[in-house]
């Protein structure tokens, strides 16, 4: 209880500091606020009446950004501290006119590529996008060999559709009893 | 007292597993009926020893016990008895001896079969799975004992070590020592209270173990050389129930994400979840392609394969989670089973493949084909689309341990890779879901199917049209529901055609005509009942992925944010302690369409003072159109801001639970027991296809 | 293993399918023995000779004006490496202490801080450097280079290294007081 009330004190503390942290970045951004008005960046998300960049601008960066210390979170949805500094981060990126790419780029050389959502096509990287289609592509080979060694040497014709192969599964028999009907 | 029991029969029932892999196996070199028969009994011991030591350990953790180390980890007095009880799987040591627990109970209900036919196989189906609970015993013995106690020196101070860590131990670490006993516990961690994950574990548990009895008789078929399909048979069901309960702890899995995770979506393609869904496609593959050889005798090999590999990928999914290689939501903390673990993995792995390719030239089936479209070709694509998916998950948990020891980076593969990698794989499975129940068995041309398929398509197509002027433009949202049109009118097309022929040929009336249709053929309208489901939450897993929108803002009360035609209203918010030892914050927000009101939703925040964790649980109200989903993000108390919310609107996504029920539904329809099923030999039930390798065997 | 007695009239598995498959279940084995040995090493150890790593200071904490660290440079001294993050509510228990160790140990010359600001960012960062009124050099742990090499599994942690550049002793968790930490660095001095 006692701890409750603490963190909640905390918390409070923290989210004024928060606000006083961003209070210069929001005049900076007032002060060239035409110059921000016209970004196109701008364009996305709902209606937020502020001018500093809304929650959705910096969720939308967030969601592609993981969560540095707590694993395979985004950022956007991890709901500790030290996410809600990086989220408030991305909002004073934002504010200063940063791209999406440069913003990225920063998370990237601060705390490493395990941030991004998707590993970076460099280097060894290439081999999580090459790799699967190689073997999907390769099993497929396999298998339409298989399948074509396997009708060739059966009898007679392969696409024909010919009937006289006795039905044994009854079912298959009166799904076949059903097609000839509809001819 | 009550832990020394616990734990001395635990160690009991760990040297019996051992005894009757040993005693089995002697028996089967001696040809002694009589070694065998004491394995068997010996293994039928298993499960009421392991019941006893876990009664032990939940009198232990209902009476906050708290000298025994587990019981501190995990329960915290004022937890209610369900939750202590529960806590049970909630750690390490405790799953531990549940894994061992439903091992057991599946082994002893094997061996409880009717064995005449069969006799050869009993050893060494006892050596497989007494294999397996003497593994997970002698991980609860040795590694991690949920009965190990603290202890205090004669001086009154907790025995550490150098570090500072208790020393848990069975008995007394010096001379002179008593139980230290803590006044009470850490608590179970607050995720795992919400009733879906008190049933998630146990579900992907049974999953997991019951899949250990298909592979079992896999093996033994393999060691034997009884290759023919009487493995197949004797296990058809248990694959099905193994299946059953795989998919159920999956969609309990996402369902309780759904709801506690409070990041708006259910399946984070999170490492963790990917181990547990591996096993599930091949398992999947599996049970499509345990059909072709049973109707025609073909892909032997292959079925052996996709049963090994379900086993093996059960097993690394389990270790991976286990052993602290991953770290995620999901894993357990760091442990010291990794080792021993990695032995178990080794040992089965190489074991298994040597053995699959010392037999392979006895797996040959007859492959005759008749045609690149019959049903069995098309079930072959089928098991090369599961497999593919397969392959991208694997190597997508796998990369990031390969990138991090060649180059020291850590990388992160999530949702974008999977998404991408998987979306065409999914298609190319639907379009086969829908083009496969038209194809004959052994022959089918281009033209019967065309014939057979066309009046879908086509309905499909004006749904599609119809779907493009009043609801999307999205070509992949088109082209996929294009795909679920087609399957669904095929497979209702498919229910009709019998239930016509039946009305025709024994001139029934419409219902007994259908009743009895799928009663005759369970597995098969079964399947088709499942196929249908998957069509539904494939709405869902569509609508969430392709059109889910979200807004985050802070609002003062009374204000409100609106989003996808909803308007939000935030009212108020209340702070009071929760039933469960939390504190609980707790918005109202009243929800409007336009002008209507719609009702109230209750976001919250809870807050869980001995865990020191917060969980968000959403307001959601679910139609089936979308669901509106609301989480409290945050709020404090002296701010004049108001709260923080964020509002998703999840298109269609009930469909998906809505088709998850009807998916058990379908399952358990195809996989329950007919009268005597295991009693009268299987094979009897079904006309085959004269084949001279297999009767031969069989008789 | 079983190979040899494959060679069978009837048709195995052929031979260079085999060697795939070994090869390629022998190498996934490997890899996740490698993981495995990895996770379970856990920090670097007492004893351990610690590997050169440099890395950036912030403005105003330089070490002798070089904004650039470089383990190599304090050969001869200890050097202790401490790792923090603002988000950390343990951290601030040590902050104050780790600053009066330092007040301490500064003049004497023989002795290094230095901070490790693991992933944080860096408004918050000068904010708790500020608040607890720090002066010893402190810099961001860039692309989380530096925890790597010290394998840490969480902050605070603490490694003192030796004027022979060997790891003696690492700290898990917070110091409780000043002399905690006099009493693993006077030892080092002698």
């Amino acid at each position: 209880m006692e701890d409750a009330m603490s963190k909640m004190q905390n918390s409070k503390t923290q989210g004024r500091k928060t606000q006083n942290a961003i209070a210069l970045p929001i005049l900076l951004a007032l002060t060239c606020g035409l110059v921000l008005a016209s970004q196109p960046y701008q364009k996305v998300f709902a209606q937020q009446p502020v001018p500093t960049p809304s929650d959705d601008q910096v969720n939308q960066i967030a969601h592609q950004l993981y969560c540095p210390v707590c694993e395979d979170t985004p950022l956007d949805v991890c709901p500790t501290e030290a996410c809600r500094q990086w989220r408030d981060l991305i909002r004073q990126q934002l504010s200063q006119g940063w791209t999406e790419q440069q913003i990225k780029q920063y998370f990237v050389q601060q705390y490493g590529v395990r941030v991004l959502d998707e590993p970076p096509q460099t280097g060894l990287n290439w081999l999580i996008y090459i790799l699967p289609p190689v073997i999907i592509l390769a099993g497929a080979f396999i298998l339409f060999r298989a399948l074509r060694m396997w009708t060739k040497p059966g009898s007679a014709s392969a696409a024909s559709g010919s009937k006289d192969e006795t039905v044994k599964d009854e079912y298959v028999a009166r799904f076949e009893e059903e097609l000839k009907k509809r001819k | 007292m009550v832990a020394d029991i616990g734990y001395g029969v635990i160690f009991i029932a760990f040297l019996v597993a051992l005894y009757s892999v040993g005693a089995a196996i002697y028996g089967d070199r001696t040809k002694s009926a009589g070694w065998v028969e004491s394995a068997r009994r010996a293994m039928l011991l298993l499960w009421p020893l392991i019941s006893i030591s876990a009664a032990a350990l939940i009198y232990l953790l209902v009476t906050n016990h708290f000298e025994v180390s587990f019981v501190y980890e995990v329960i915290s007095r004022d937890m209610p008895t369900y939750l202590k009880i529960t806590a049970w799987w909630g750690g390490q040591a405790g799953s531990l001896v549940f894994w061992s627990w439903l091992m057991s109970a599946f082994a002893s209900l094997v061996t409880l079969r009717k064995w005449d036919r069969d006799r050869e196989f009993l050893p060494w189906v006892i050596v497989v799975t007494s294999l397996t609970t003497a593994f997970f015993l002698a991980l609860v013995v040795f590694y991690e004992n949920p009965f190990a106690e603290f202890w205090r020196g004669p001086d009154g101070k907790l025995i550490a070590d150098a570090s500072g860590n208790a020393i848990k131990s069975m008995f007394a670490p010096m001379l002179n020592a008593s139980l230290a006993i803590p006044t009470d516990g850490n608590g179970l961690n607050p995720f795992l209270r919400n009733p879906g994950m008190i049933i998630h574990p146990p579900m992907l548990y049974l999953g997991f173990v019951s899949f250990v009895i298909p592979f079992a008789f896999a093996i033994a078929a393999l060691i034997t050389g009884r290759t023919d399909d009487r493995w197949i048979r004797i296990t058809r069901r248990w694959t099905l129930w193994a299946w059953l309960f795989l998919s159920c702890g999956l969609v309990l899995g996402s369902r309780w994400a759904y709801d506690v995770l409070g990041w708006g979506g259910f399946w984070g393609w999170d490492p963790v979840e990917i181990a547990a869904l591996m096993p599930w496609l091949t398992g999947t593959a599996f049970l499509h392609s345990v059909m072709i050889q049973e109707k025609r005798g073909m892909l032997k090999q292959w079925n052996m394969l996709l049963i090994i590999l379900t086993y093996a990928l059960v097993i690394f999914g389990t270790f991976l989670t286990r052993s602290g290689i991953l770290s995620s939501v999901h894993a357990f903390a760091e442990s010291a089973i990794g080792p021993a673990f990695f032995t178990f993995i080794g040992i089965t792995f190489v074991g298994s493949i040597a053995l699959l390719i010392y037999r392979w030239p006895d797996l040959r089936g007859e492959t005759e084909m008749k045609s690149m479209l019959s049903r069995e070709a098309l079930f072959l694509l089928n098991n090369l689309l599961f497999i593919s998916v397969l392959v991208v998950c694997f190597w997508g948990v796998v990369f990031p341990i390969i990138s991090e020891i060649f180059t020291g980076q850590k990388v992160t593969v999530g949702p974008p890779f999977y998404q991408t990698a998987t979306g065409p794989l999914f298609a190319g499975l639907m379009l086969l879901m829908g083009v496969a129940p038209l194809s004959a068995w052994g022959h089918s041309s281009l033209k019967t199917l065309g014939r057979a398929i066309w009046k879908s398509v086509i309905a499909a197509l004006v749904i599609t049209i119809f779907l493009f002027f009043t609801y999307t433009a999205n070509p992949i949202a088109l082209v996929a529901f294009f795909l679920v049109a087609m399957v669904i009118l095929v497979t209702l097309q498919e229910f009709w055609r019998g239930t016509a022929a039946r009305m025709k040929a024994q001139s029934e009336n419409a219902f007994t005509a259908f009743w009895r249709l799928v009663g005759r053929d369970r597995r098969r309208y079964g399947g088709y009942v499942i196929h249908l489901s998957m069509m539904l939450m494939a709405i869902g897993i569509l609508g969430i992925n392709l059109f889910q929108i979200q807004t985050q803002g802070t609002v003062p009360v009374n204000s409100s944010l609106s989003l996808g035609g909803y308007t939000v209203k935030y009212d108020s918010v209340a702070q009071f302690p929760g039933p469960d030892g939390q504190q609980v914050t707790r918005a109202v927000v009243s929800v409007y369409q336009g002008n209507n009101y719609l009702g109230d939703l209750y976001p919250r925040i809870d807050y869980y003072p001995t865990e020191k964790q917060n969980m968000t649980i959403p307001g959601d109200r679910p139609t089936l159109k979308d669901d509106l989903y609301i989480i409290l993000v945050d709020w404090q108390p002296t701010s004049t801001n108001g709260a923080t919310f964020k509002i998703f609107v999840n298109p269609l996504v009930n469909w998906l639970w809505i088709g998850a029920i009807i998916f058990l539904f379908g399952i358990i329809f195809a996989a329950w027991p007919d009268r005597d099923a295991e009693r009268v030999p299987a094979r009897s039930h079904h006309i085959h296809q004269p084949d001279a390798n297999q009767t031969g065997a069989a008789d | 293993m079983n190979e040899s007695t494959l060679s069978t009239p009837r048709r195995g598995v052929p031979l260079w399918a085999q060697i795939i498959i070994w090869v390629s279940l022998l190498a996934l084995l490997g890899i996740v023995a490698v993981e495995l040995n990895r996770s379970q090493q856990g920090q670097v150890g007492r004893g351990d000779k610690i590997s050169n790593f440099t890395m950036p200071l912030f403005s105003g904490y330089e070490l002798n004006g070089q904004n650039q660290f470089n383990l190599a440079d304090y050969h001869g001294k200890v050097v202790m490496v401490n790792f923090w993050a603002s988000w950390c509510k343990p951290c601030e228990q040590e902050a104050a202490d780790l600053e009066q160790a330092w007040q301490f140990y500064r003049s004497d010359g023989r002795v290094v801080f230095v901070g490790v600001d693991y992933v944080d960012t860096e408004p918050k960062a000068r904010a708790y450097l500020a608040k607890f009124s720090i002066t010893f050099p402190n810099g961001p742990d860039l692309g989380t280079r530096v925890s790597q090499l010290f394998r840490i599994k969480g902050v605070p942690e603490t490694y003192f290294i030796d004027p022979q550049g060997i790891l003696q002793y690492a700290q898990i968790g917070p110091f409780s007081s000043v002399d905690d930490i006099k009493s693993i660095i006077n030892p080092l001095l002698k």
